[in-house]
């Protein structure tokens, strides 16, 4: 293996680690909001203990987002120096207004909200909480532009001179077609992700019977806003994939494993492929399934994999244009199990809480449906790492589709050893980062959430006497 | 104004993102640094990070905001600048990543070999950025073997002259300096911390007056061996000069406040020396100016550089407005008190009753409602 395979390890294996606290960040920040805006609009202790709770759960989730974005931002020029003089002129721009106007925003007023509790007015100080949520969302809607632009370039020319790509047209990038599905998608699943964590671990408190008048109007809060986005994010990831068509064929036809063009395409439910001879030995399909999810229409026609190729071959020399298929086909399967699972367990969850009655020990719901729930906050992360990889590796053999291949990104400058030697470096830390961090949030589950006190500030996040204070 | 272009518009605001950065997030390193010998205790060390508890991050997003206009504004010496550096970045990216983490993770456990562990991660994590951000800067201004299109062809070992070791020690002397000016101001007034801050910055300021000079003094030097002094070869390095004996002076009248301005005025002066001497290079090539970065070969589209200006114009003063709040809001000492959960007093009691009883009867008025 040669630097770009270590590279494109890194790049994926660290990107992916960020991915797992990026999204719980912009789930939970609203439901940390919501809890407290109760509070500060009824004044009852149930929803400052529970806004205390989750966000003392938020700021361990969040630093591990800070400290892990940071590799990101630099992660660009490090490894992929190559490709980022050839996007600069697009790419940077977002960026950098990310950090201007979504980064900032954060961290300012999350070191108000952690340790302005006393020294704010209560509205004030609960203002500061929303403009964190605001704050990253606006960072997600910028460095998804970017990431749209390398799956659909757009509002853009090749340099004659330079052969870097320049900006002609900052509105299409920003409001790019690609990028319109990604963040709905994304976003969505950010919130079925923070959702699912609350009610999983509500559902731990339910099943031993603790705390229950704190966390029966959490897990209704979770499980009435699960519902939407879980079922948002099937709906967009449906009109994703009808994008895919037109936006980037390849990958829809390899994570169909589809390999011949088709008229009324079955939609694939388990394939064996055979990728060396370009075809599947099994496969079983819902039949016209594919060409209604690809186009709406029965007898739609998708274009296989065979034809992009030779198509491709055409217009760009040759060159192997596959992405991954097996990785592809199968992470597309699993996000979507993972999601109709979801959606399922949301579902049912609202419509008992709907229909029953509270009882003292578990609140609306049974004992069996709260006992799938701490293991079904798994599912979120195994379908956010899934959307990825399928985004991401169909992409390939392209970084910026159709403009710049992965093998000509890489920067020259460094060597393999020197980017072996990092990624064990990488490795090393977020690994022992990822245990510790679980541990810690282990520790604070099984804590539980304050008690009933007066007293606004918690012991660690002080910075002054909660009497009288030193001037 | 013939000199005026986005290019150079784009490379002042740059240089003031990295002053902002280097003054900010400066004396943040301080402090880390500095929990290892100002603090005696645990409670002394709570003190001393939760100086900076609530602002560090916004701190450090500066960087962040610096990097990404590099990149958007000249792609080139962004990447050319981030795979050429490539260890020293990954050893500040460490730093930054146990740094930040420490701060959030250490008070969530009592015991002390957890706290121990954060408490290296803190010192260790501050130390490095610290050093090698100075490391990085004098190299820009030195010169490193790269050749067409910024493709580096040296070692690590290019990076470490001694030139460029100078410039991280001397990165490394003001920060802590400025990092002790700081907890003067933010500990309590006559306290134990002030006081050994204060010990330690008397004869500290002294070793900062010859780092400063001589780094600066070099760098004139290695200037002149290049032929290019930048655009103000004297007052603004001089100046820096005299803001660190400034700084030094006041420090032993214990003038707290004036010594952080000269400190403040010190760092901001050396980064600025450093920028004027690079303009209107970016990267210096070793191999002569055919191959240096400069702003116009590594240069965005003008488009691309009109958008990033309205975006500064407007975003910039809303951000320091903001931030500046947010210093003002935590303008308040830290104190040993302040830290430490201390028994509840009688009066403790009453007040919590009596928040709680408020807090009751609102919620019957809701329901009554
Ligand atoms: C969909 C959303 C999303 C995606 C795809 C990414 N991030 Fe991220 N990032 C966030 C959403 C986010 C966030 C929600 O805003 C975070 C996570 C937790 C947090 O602290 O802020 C964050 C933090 C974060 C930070 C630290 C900010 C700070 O100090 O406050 C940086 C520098 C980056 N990210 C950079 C990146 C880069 C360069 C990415 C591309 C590979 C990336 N992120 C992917
Ligand atoms: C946060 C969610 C993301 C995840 C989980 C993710 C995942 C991945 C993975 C798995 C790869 C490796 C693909 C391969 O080598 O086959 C990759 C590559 C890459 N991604 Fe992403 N990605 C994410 C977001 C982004 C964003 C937002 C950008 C740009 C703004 C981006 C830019 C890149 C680049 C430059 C590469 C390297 C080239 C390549 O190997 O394709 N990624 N990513
Ligand atoms: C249930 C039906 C779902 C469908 C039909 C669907 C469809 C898709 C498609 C087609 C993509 C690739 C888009 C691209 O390459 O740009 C994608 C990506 C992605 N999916 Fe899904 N998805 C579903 C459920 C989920 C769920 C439940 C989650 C997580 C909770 C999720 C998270 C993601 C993420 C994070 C990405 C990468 C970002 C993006 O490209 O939008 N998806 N999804």
């Amino acid at each position: 293996m040669e630097a770009l395979e270590f590279a494109r390890i890194q790049f994926g294996s660290t990107t992916i680690y960020h991915f797992f606290f990026v999204p719980l960040s912009i789930g939970l920040a609203p439901l940390v909001a919501i809890f407290h805006t109760q509070y500060v609009r009824t004044g009852q202790e149930r929803y400052r203990r529970l806004a205390k709770f989750w966000g003392k759960f938020f700021l361990i989730i969040f630093a591990m987002g800070v400290v892990t974005g940071i590799v990101q931002e630099f992660q660009f020029g490090m490894n992929w120096s190559n490709y980022s003089w050839f996007v600069g002129d697009i790419f940077g721009a977002p960026l950098a207004l990310e950090a201007l106007l979504a980064f900032f925003l954060e961290s300012t007023f999350l070191g108000l909200w952690i340790f302005g509790w006393d020294r704010l007015s209560p509205k004030l100080h609960l203002a500061t909480i929303w403009l964190v949520v605001i704050g990253t969302h606006l960072s997600a809607y910028f460095i998804l532009a970017a990431n749209s632009w390398m799956q659909q370039p757009v509002g853009f020319t090749i340099d004659p001179v330079t052969g870097q790509a320049r900006l002609d047209d900052f509105v299409a990038v920003l409001t790019n077609p690609y990028l319109v599905g990604q963040f709905s998608h994304t976003i969505l699943a950010a919130w079925t992700t923070g959702a699912f964590v609350v009610l999983g671990v509500s559902a731990v408190y339910l099943l031993k019977k603790r705390d229950t008048e704190v966390f029966v109007p959490a897990a209704r809060t979770a499980v009435t806003i699960a519902v939407i986005p879980s079922i948002g994010v099937a709906f967009i990831g449906h009109e994703q994939a009808q994008h895919l068509t037109e936006a980037q064929p390849m990958k829809i036809a390899s994570a169909e494993a589809l390999w011949d063009t088709d008229r009324g395409a079955a939609l694939s439910l388990f394939a064996v492929g055979d990728v060396a001879n370009r075809e599947n030995i099994v496969d079983i399909g819902l039949p016209r399934g594919l060409s209604l999810l690809a186009t709406n229409t029965l007898d739609g026609e998708v274009v296989g994999m065979n034809e992009l190729q030779a198509r491709y071959e055409q217009e760009f020399g040759p060159g192997n244009y596959l992405p991954p298929v097996i990785v592809t086909y199968w992470s597309f399967r699993i996000m979507v199990g993972a999601g109709m699972l979801m959606i399922a367990l949301a579902l049912y969850g609202l419509a008992t809480s709907l229909r029953g009655r509270i009882s003292s020990t578990f609140g609306f719901w049974n004992r069996s449906w709260l006992r799938v729930l701490p293991f079904a906050m798994a599912l979120p992360f195994i379908a956010n790492t899934a959307g990825w990889v399928l985004t991401e590796m169909g992409r390939q053999p392209w970084v910026a589709y159709g403009l710049l291949l992965t093998a000509d990104g890489v920067s020259p400058a460094v060597s393999t050893w020197e980017v072996v030697l990092t990624l064990g470096g990488f490795t090393l830390v977020y690994g022992v980062l990822m245990v510790v961090t679980v541990g810690l949030l282990k520790r604070h589950i099984d804590k539980g959430p304050p008690e009933e006190t007066g007293e606004e500030v918690d012991e660690e996040h002080r910075t002054y006497a909660p009497l009288g204070g030193s001037y | 104004m013939d000199w005026f272009n986005l290019e150079t518009l784009w490379f002042a605001l740059i240089a003031v993102l990295f002053i902002g950065y280097f003054v900010l997030e400066g004396f943040d390193f301080g402090v880390g640094i500095l929990t290892k010998v100002v603090a005696k205790d645990d409670t002394d060390r709570r003190v001393v990070i939760n100086t900076i508890g609530p602002v560090w991050d916004g701190n450090e997003v500066w960087v962040l905001t610096a990097g990404g206009a590099m990149f958007a504004a000249f792609p080139l010496w962004y990447a050319t600048v981030f795979s050429s550096f490539y260890l020293p970045l990954f050893l500040i990216l460490v730093g930054l990543i146990v740094r930040g983490v420490a701060f959030e993770f250490r008070g969530k456990r009592t015991d002390d070999r957890w706290r121990w562990w954060w408490d290296q991660a803190i010192f260790y994590g501050s130390v490095l950025p610290a050093l090698l951000w100075g490391v990085a800067f004098a190299n820009f201004v030195q010169g490193i073997p790269i050749t067409d299109n910024g493709v580096f062809v040296g070692t690590l070992f290019d990076l470490l002259s001694p030139y460029a070791l100078l410039g991280g020690v001397a990165s490394l002397l003001m920060f802590t300096l400025h990092g002790a000016m700081y907890l003067a101001l933010k500990t309590e007034d006559g306290g134990e911390i002030q006081q050994r801050a204060q010990t330690l910055a008397q004869w500290l300021s002294m070793v900062v007056v010859v780092g400063v000079i001589a780094f600066l003094g070099w760098t004139y030097l290695n200037a002149l061996a290049l032929g290019d002094t930048g655009v103000v070869p004297g007052i603004i390095p001089v100046s820096a000069m005299a803001a660190a004996i400034a700084a030094a002076l006041l420090i032993r009248e214990r003038l707290h406040g004036w010594a952080f301005a000269a400190t403040t005025a010190m760092i901001a002066l050396v980064v600025l020396t450093l920028f004027l001497n690079l303009y209107p290079r970016l990267l210096v090539s070793s191999f002569g100016p055919a191959y240096d970065i400069t702003i116009s070969n590594a240069k965005a589209s003008d488009l691309t550089l009109t958008i990033m200006s309205w975006a500064a114009l407007v975003f910039v003063p809303i951000v320091v407005a903001y931030q500046s709040w947010s210093y003002w809001v935590f303008r308040h000492r830290v104190s040993r008190d302040s830290v430490e959960a201390p028994a509840d007093t009688p009066l403790q009691v009453v007040d919590r009753r009596l928040a709680q009883a408020r807090a009751r009867k609102r919620q019957g008025e809701q329901e009554g409602s």
